[in-house]
């Protein structure tokens, strides 16, 4: 039974955990000057203003992006650099997108269908080797990923996946963190859910597909979505990989774009809003899982 | 949530007393094999792409492995050796690229561990929009490195760019920012504080958060100003996040290839070509993974060794 307490001091912990925050927020009110206010302002248009700039000008024509003095708006709006993009077989950015979407999609199922099953093996049952794995799994969070990069380059071009979205989904899946941060949610759901349906004859499977699962809602959308921005981002990876001009995804098909296009910025700045307006987009829906989850491996490292 | 820390107890207590009937208590009920079963393909991918790669690049580092050739000799430490002589072809640019990433980090860290130190306490406030700000602040990390870097390096443009533009209205006269130095390390750096910082800031929160609110109403009675409140309450009940951040900002640092490679190209010269822009240079486009994956490995014990030294270090203090 020594098994069971740290999943109280966990339950004990995650129940304590936010209910004072809210209880804090609704007696207490700071009393904010002019000075809070006009620092609070100018901090987050320091971050708004450069992520404007890059929408604007991918709007603007070439002398208008030359033109001095600068204006946050432009002169006219022309969709010349999308028309440009559009056009433009070398750099598909349209087929990136659509690559970035697939590779980012199935990766993020993967590393949720996986990493579940994992997790819960370690959270739940008892097994020859469980510490061991468990102190492998955790070691590797500790080892620097690129040292990883020539292995695994050289592993992908034995199995024929060099140039391939297949490169991109699955080795990624191996990493830990999806593994660490389900174990440590699942660790905290009441056993007794598990337990009653154990009494109403359901086996294992079932208990993890029909109970354990339902109960992780907010931690697979959590896993899943940062699975899936950090692969709809990387960058060093596929710019190594993938070579031809259709298969890449947006990160390395933008450094090829730059290349190509120099200073024509409204270009360039076309091709980073079409990277970022799905994720900016899906973050503005997810922002709170995405907080959240970072905010809890801060908390648990 | 409230009532889980009954329920756990209960389980507990279920578990020993109100179910006899039960053979082998909870933890046997599964089929021996299910955990097995379970664990499979996660294991499948760890051995395949975490630790098998691991393995294999040290046997990699051990030969004269050039990816085009079908002759890979064995050469024991030669490529470590190498290394470390400086008369060898790869000896300048790894120690440079070593070097460009130890400024890097010496230049970044304080920034990014202090910035969001600073934010967060701003943000550790009540106001109306506080989770809106909160976004904003972590929405480029969201982007990631690529649509950041393209953007900066037109941002930083010296003719087109917008931060020459303002500087010229304050009377500043254009700056070279990828072309000359120190100015690069600057903008490399400014850019990276500007993308990250959302990052930290969250992990502070969530520290923040958890301090108890009586902890500070403690030192308030004895006397304590908000500077004392920060130093002997804030600073004590953020230990664990700090040692956590400097470590993972420390790592991340190092990690940085992106900026160097999209906005400065490795320039002025060989000046901002990072570690890792060296190794993967040697072994992914010119294909010599023997020496690239020695240069792997060198790093990692380096950055190992750093991390172990933050975390005893800052862990050390704790207990005294």
């Amino acid at each position: 039974m020594t098994t069971t307490e740290p999943t109280n001091s966990e339950l004990a912990r995650s129940a304590d955990g936010p209910s004072p925050v809210r209880r804090r927020r609704a007696y207490r009110q700071d009393r904010n000057g002019p000075v809070f206010w006009i620092g609070i302002i100018v901090l987050a248009l320091i971050f708004v203003i450069p992520l404007l700039w890059m929408f604007l000008t991918s709007f603007r024509t070439v002398e208008d992006s030359r033109r001095i003095p600068m204006t946050l708006i432009p002169d006219e709006f022309t969709l010349r650099a999308y028309q440009l993009l559009f056009a433009d077989e070398q750099n598909p950015v349209f087929l990136w997108a659509l690559n970035s979407f697939i590779a980012a999609a199935a990766h993020a199922i993967l590393v949720v269908v996986v990493a579940s099953m994992a997790a819960y093996a370690l959270a739940r049952m008892q097994f020859r080797g469980k510490n061991a794995l468990f102190v492998i799994i955790i070691a590797t969070l500790f080892v620097p990923g690129f040292i990883f990069l020539m292995p695994n380059y050289l592993i992908m071009d034995q199995l024929g996946w060099l140039d391939t979205l297949i490169a991109l989904i699955v080795p990624g899946a191996a990493g830990a963190f999806g593994v660490f941060f389900l174990r440590q949610f699942f660790l905290a759901i009441p056993k007794e859910l598990e337990e009653s349906a154990r009494i109403d004859g359901a086996n294992t499977w079932q208990i993890f597909l029909r109970v354990v699962l339902p109960n992780a809602k907010p931690a697979l959308v959590t896993l899943g979505v940062l699975s899936f921005l950090g692969n709809w981002n990387d960058f060093i990876w596929p710019v190594f990989v993938l070579f031809s001009p259709e298969r890449l995804t947006l990160p390395a098909g933008l450094a090829t774009l730059q290349a190509a296009y120099n200073i024509d910025y409204p270009v360039v700045m076309a091709g980073a809003t079409i990277a970022a307006l799905p994720v900016l987009i899906l973050f503005i829906f997810v922002q709170r899982y995405v907080i959240e989850g970072v905010a809890t491996s801060g908390l648990k490292g | 949530m409230t009532s889980s820390t009954f329920t756990g107890a209960e389980a507990v207590e279920a578990a020993v007393t109100a179910s006899p009937p039960r053979k082998g208590g909870r933890l046997r009920l599964n089929h021996p094999a299910t955990p097995y079963l379970m664990l499979a393909p996660y294991v499948v991918l760890l051995c395949a792409f975490v630790l098998g790669p691991a393995v294999f690049g040290i046997w990699v580092s051990l030969h004269d492995w050039d990816f085009l050739l079908p002759n890979k000799p064995f050469i024991g430490l030669q490529n470590y050796a190498d290394l470390l002589d400086p008369d060898s072809i790869t000896f300048e640019p790894f120690w440079k690229g070593m070097r460009a990433t130890a400024i890097f980090v010496v230049a970044s860290v304080p920034f990014l561990v202090l910035i969001p130190l600073g934010i967060a306490l701003l943000l550790n406030r009540t106001f109306p929009g506080r989770s809106m700000f909160r976004a904003i602040i972590f929405a480029p990390f969201v982007l990631g490195i690529a649509v950041i870097g393209v953007l900066f390096r037109y941002l930083l443009d010296s003719q087109f760019g917008l931060f020459n533009y303002l500087l010229g209205l304050v009377g500043i006269d254009p700056i070279g920012w990828t072309q000359t130095q120190p100015a690069a390390w600057v903008a490399l750096v400014g850019m990276t504080v500007w993308w990250t910082l959302g990052f930290n800031t969250v992990i502070y929160l969530a520290g923040l958060q958890g301090i108890p609110r009586d902890h500070y109403e403690a030192a308030s009675l004895d006397g304590a100003g908000s500077w004392n409140k920060f130093l002997y309450v804030t600073i004590p009940g953020l230990r664990n996040i700090l040692v956590f951040i400097l470590t993972t900002t420390v790592l991340a640092s190092a990690n940085m290839f992106g900026q160097s490679y999209l906005v400065t190209n490795g320039g002025p010269g060989d000046s901002t070509r990072t570690a890792i822009m060296v190794m993967t240079q040697e072994g992914l486009r010119s294909f010599k993974m023997g020496s690239a994956t020695a240069m792997s490995y060198i790093l990692a014990v380096f950055l190992i060794i750093i991390s172990a030294i933050n975390f005893l270090a800052l862990r050390e203090r704790e207990k005294k």
